[in-house]
């Protein structure tokens, strides 16, 4: 597609959804919405009792963490430097 | 940013629950607008930007404290917010996302070019629909509501060139299905 073929295209988009206008107004408050969204949340934990859901998500955030993934590489090396014989294995499983 | 966003969002991160609640409604007050806005001008139907404003404000709740105060709060929310219009339009069905006010106002009358009439614009809209949701995320923004590219690479969390990219596909690959309606653009 040529330059020229782009600004056609780009013509053609602008002219089927035209921008809106900036400044868009809400219909209506949004925050006895997200209220309700945020207490329904709590209620949620609290019938979990101790293991609330923000413990939960701490612990994707651990989970998720860099130094995890580091941790695991620095484990994968060692099993293959202790026992060079898993290395088929580990080839097969991944 | 500004110092209202700052206060309320050390209060949002490390206040006691009740200073934590009455921070992050400050907060959602500040830029609920905002979020607002983007979001529709990416899902282009009040009542959808609606309902992901709550969802943006929710994921922002539960991600404060990965707050990055450097990257400042707009950007954080706008990238959150890019990423439920994202999310909700994967779960759509393609096709189904042009509303009736939108296929209304593509029933009226051409205002520019008259060669381009209202069953082009309408075909080309369906057709815009049915592309993947990153590339019309990024056309969206940088074609139709020509937003700067680095404010769209920064929304999506990508580089510039990658933007580029992916208007210059979605625009091929409109072009492509247009052809194959018998449209040649």
């Amino acid at each position: 597609m040529n330059p020229h073929d782009l600004d056609r295209m780009k013509n053609l988009l602008q002219r089927a959804l035209p921008p809106l206008e900036s400044g868009a107004e809400l219909r209506r408050d949004l925050w006895p919405a997200l209220l309700k969204r945020l207490h329904a949340k709590h209620a949620a934990a609290a019938r979990c009792g101790s293991a609330s859901i923000d413990w939960v998500w701490s612990g994707w955030t651990w989970f998720d963490s860099a130094w995890f993934d580091g941790a695991l590489a620095v484990a994968l090396v060692a099993l293959i430097a202790l026992f060079p014989a898993s290395i088929p294995v580990l080839l097969y499983y991944l | 940013m500004r110092s209202d966003d700052s206060n309320a969002l050390s209060q949002f991160r490390q206040g006691s629950p009740e200073a934590a609640e009455a921070a992050f409604e400050s907060l959602f007050r500040l830029h609920q607008r905002a979020v607002y806005g983007w979001i529709l001008r990416i899902v282009r139907n009040p009542s959808t930007a609606e309902e992901l404003t709550v969802e943006t404000f929710w994921r922002i709740h539960r991600a404060r404290e990965r707050f990055d105060p450097a990257r400042g709060f707009e950007g954080w929310a706008r990238q959150i917010a890019t990423r439920a219009a994202f999310d909700w339009m994967r779960a759509q069905p393609s096709e189904s996302e042009l509303s009736t006010e939108i296929c209304a106002e593509l029933s009226a009358p051409a205002t520019g070019d008259p060669a381009i009439t209202a069953e082009i614009r309408l075909k080309t809209a369906l057709a815009f629909g049915r592309l993947a949701p990153k590339l019309r995320i990024a056309a969206t923004l940088a074609v139709v509501e020509e937003l700067p590219q680095k404010e769209v690479a920064a929304a999506l969390g990508i580089s510039v060139a990658a933007v580029k990219l992916r208007v210059f596909r979605a625009l091929r690959l409109l072009r492509n299905d247009l052809k194959k309606q018998g449209i040649t653009p």
